[in-house]
């Protein structure tokens, strides 16, 4: 590197450059205002249209509220919640999130304590395969799995849905947990074994509460993943186990006559999973960023 | 709340219990440092025996339950669907590899093949770009976690609810839809919509032209005065400004044509056609062309006064030349983009998969910014080097293996890319938008109840995403080699 050239010392910026770096700021804060908006648009659209009538969404933009407020109402809301399919599907959804990431996360957490801990032949092996089932795409499953819960009769139940989210929900859990479980510090396991506990004793005494930041990562990545599900329920699921994504799809081919119950739908279904988010955000975005190999 | 957007969990974080779990990005990228003193990887073969046997029923105890159900939901049905797929829709006769030439000679699986070689060129890039931008960006603000905040929100959002919101976004109607409310707003910026949609001359004073143009029967020598009545629309749709028509006030120069453009209705009715009656109004601002008839130019143009009079000037006298009003006078409005058509639905929709996916690579791109050392940077900048040349020659290289992590786990996704193309696609543009993860449940649970196909479907995506498969268990390797 040349030695003649000058040597820029800090501090001691031109005053041109000073200038250009201002300027530049200005443009720089109007480009990030210009894509938040944008950013915020679609999801403001829908809140908003969520709050009209149906025939002001069909007749007029979204955007009218500003002038005219006197749209704006809790009709479609007081209508959605005595809609009992609405409100049916709405508890299907709960029936079927919570049980799938309370399930992936225990069976998870065990499996991820025998991989980090227990020595047993085959192990690395296993965990490799467990790493290779990650990224299995569900569409390779699905129709052997509709056969199968056809035999077993749980085609169309809630049971179904749940067992086939925690089948592909496992390989992460596993994966995720296993990695954070085997970074607690040996001495205080072995501590615990001198004590004569066992490896349950253990596992819910040192693991778990050790390992609760991977725990609560991988409880809410699991539960906006179960929740935000529309394939799975789409095909195991019937009229009366589906959940609030299904409910609300089998009205989208009528969007514009539908639309008093989509927009509130859309928004009841977002709702959770954004206060899940705006709560947990750390979590979250640890979950995800763990996640990133999950396909 | 914590500004955990900022802050990535590894990044330059002492190592906390409470700094999260190990990233499993890959191994020599300073995020994937472990958040705690490393403990034994399975790969690394020294667990170690515990100073206690561990009975064979505990062991068992721990790995069994899981190890079922991923039997039962994943490895059983994935080999399961390497069978079906050889045979035929309801899986009772052997047809060999007749499935997966169908899957690639059959016209909409082709077109749902070619869509996703779109969506996989076109969306894992833009994400990554988008987010390589948004990263740099908001380093560079004080509020970025307002701004993190915003971009990564749509993450949380099902496919179902944002396929929702970008129906709304893309409604036809610029009413309605606010793609197209912003894009007829720009479009009448530039090109202002004509004033008189659906007026037109009587057939017998003259005829359509090309472009939605009218051009007189007769022709008219220059010096002369020209009467040009239209019909079709309704006295009612007239700008306000519209006056009494008149006829022109003096006799026109030798090379003029004069003459006045009027609505040749009363409103109410009544009055004569083709003269201007008291009642009919003038039709300001409209455009009106002398052209040659020999040799189609147009020689001179001008547009109507309130009252409906019109001069064109510049003309050669003597010269005879037949009147045309243009087609841009008479165009319907700009109705906006038709976004869920054919030939948009595929690039609307990857749109809306950006918008969910960009706030992705943003934060796992911000976490990678932050840990690159800004000595080297500064360096870099001490020696002499623009920014530019610091961007593509230190910030880019550093970044790579974050870049390649968020377009492999971008790919993956967008190979299995279902709910937001089968929400948002009208069933009329369904086939134009298609893409394999649809197909096959179109085919296996969408009515054609093809279990061969569906399976050869399944089974080709799993093949699809096996190099990410290899990509993952090598890194895994890699950080058994790193001896963490």
């Amino acid at each position: 590197m040349s030695v003649t050239r000058p040597v820029a010392v800090p501090g001691q910026v031109p005053l041109g450059t000073r200038i250009a770096k201002r300027l530049t700021g200005g443009a720089l804060y109007i480009v990030v205002l210009l894509v938040g908006v944008v950013w915020l648009i679609p999801t403001l659209g829908l809140f908003i249209s969520s709050f009209r009538k149906a025939s002001d969404i069909t007749g007029s933009g979204w955007w009218t509220v500003f002038t005219h407020p006197a749209q704006l109402t809790f009709k479609d809301y007081t209508d959605i919640f005595g809609n009992k399919g609405i409100i049916q599907s709405l508890w299907n959804t709960v029936l079927i999130t919570v049980p799938a990431t309370v399930l992936v996360v225990f069976l998870g957490a065990l499996a991820a304590y025998a991989f980090a801990w227990i020595d047993f032949r085959g192990r690395d092996w296993l965990f490799v395969v467990v790493v290779g089932l990650m990224v299995v795409p569900i569409q390779v499953a699905l129709l052997p799995v509709a056969s199968l819960y056809n035999k077993l009769h749980i085609f169309g139940t809630i049971l179904g849905v749940v067992m086939f989210h925690v089948g592909f929900g496992l390989p992460f859990a596993i994966y995720l947990l296993r990695n954070f479980f085997a970074a607690i510090p040996r001495e205080l396991l072995e501590a615990t074994r001198m004590e004569g506990g066992s490896e349950w004793t253990i596992f819910r005494k040192v693991i778990v509460p050790l390992g609760l930041p991977a725990i609560a990562s991988l409880a809410i990545f699991q539960f906006l993943w179960v929740w935000n599900d529309l394939l799975v329920a789409l095909v195991f699921s019937n009229v009366k186990t589906q959940p609030l994504t299904v409910a609300l799809q089998s009205n989208m081919r009528q969007f514009g006559s539908n639309i008093d119950i989509l927009a509130p739908g859309a928004f009841l279904s977002l709702s959770v999973p954004l206060i899940v988010f705006f709560a947990f955000q750390r979590y979250f975005v640890q979950g995800l960023m763990a996640g990133s190999v999950k396909g | 709340m914590e500004d955990s957007l900022s802050a990535s969990p590894a990044a330059g974080d002492p190592p906390s219990p409470a700094a999260g779990p190990p990233t499993p990005l890959p191994a020599g990228l300073p995020l994937a440092q472990p958040a705690l003193p490393s403990g034994p990887h399975p790969l690394a073969g020294h667990g170690g025996p515990s100073p206690l046997r561990i009975p064979v029923r505990v062991r068992a105890g721990f790995l069994i339950p899981a190890a079922l159900i991923l039997l039962a939901i994943i490895i059983y049905p994935a080999i399961d669907s390497i069978w079906l797929s050889l045979h035929d829709h309801d899986g009772s006769k052997w047809v060999g590899l007749h499935n997966y030439k169908t899957l690639f000679s059959d016209d909409a699986t082709l077109k749902a093949l070619k869509n996703n070689v779109i969506w996989v060129v076109c969306a894992p890039t833009i994400a990554c770009a988008l987010g390589l931008m948004f990263a740099l960006l908001s380093e560079k603000i004080r509020w970025s976690t307002a701004f993190k905040a915003i971009i990564f929100m749509p993450m949380a959002i099902s496919f179902l609810a944002a396929g929702v919101i970008f129906e709304l976004v893309y409604q036809q109607d610029p009413n309605q839809g606010v793609a197209n409310a912003v894009a007829v707003g720009i479009h009448d910026t530039f090109a202002p919509s004509s004033k008189y949609p659906g007026a037109h001359p009587r057939t017998d004073l003259a005829k359509p032209v090309a472009g939605g143009s009218f051009s007189s029967v007769r022709t008219y020598p220059a010096g002369s005065v020209a009467n040009v009545p239209l019909v079709g629309i309704q006295a009612a749709k007239l700008p306000g400004k519209a006056q009494q028509a008149a006829a022109p006030a003096a006799q026109p120069a030798a090379d003029q044509i004069e003459g006045t453009i009027w609505l040749d209705i009363i409103y109410g009715g009544g009055g004569t056609p083709n003269h201007i009656d008291a009642g009919k109004k003038g039709m300001p601002g409209i455009s009106v062309k002398a052209v040659d008839p020999a040799t189609g130019k147009s020689a001179g143009s001008a547009s109507a006064h309130n009252d409906g009079t019109f001069t064109i000037k510049g003309l050669k006298p003597g010269a005879s030349y037949a009147l045309e009003i243009p087609g841009s006078n008479f165009a319907e409005p700009y109705r906006g983009i038709q976004w869920l058509g054919p030939s948009l639905v595929t690039p609307a929709i990857i749109a809306s998969y950006l918008w969910i996916w960009a706030g992705f690579a943003m934060v796992l791109i911000a976490a990678g910014l932050a840990s690159i050392p800004r000595e080297l940077q500064e360096a870099a900048r001490v020696d002499g080097a623009n920014e530019r040349q610091i961007f593509w020659r230190i910030t880019v290289p550093l970044l790579a293996p974050v870049l390649l992590v968020v377009m492999v786990t971008q790919i993956i996704n967008v190979l299995k890319v279902f709910d937001l193309v089968y929400v948002i696609a009208p069933g009329s543009t369904l086939p134009d938008a298609n893409v394999l993860a649809v197909h096959m449940w179109s085919v296996s649970f969408g009515g054609a109840q093809d279990q061969g196909l569906g399976s050869a479907i399944g089974v080709f995506l799993y093949v699809l995403v096996l190099p990410a498969m290899y990509f993952n268990i090598r890194r895994l390797r890699n950080e058994k080699k790193e001896g963490r």
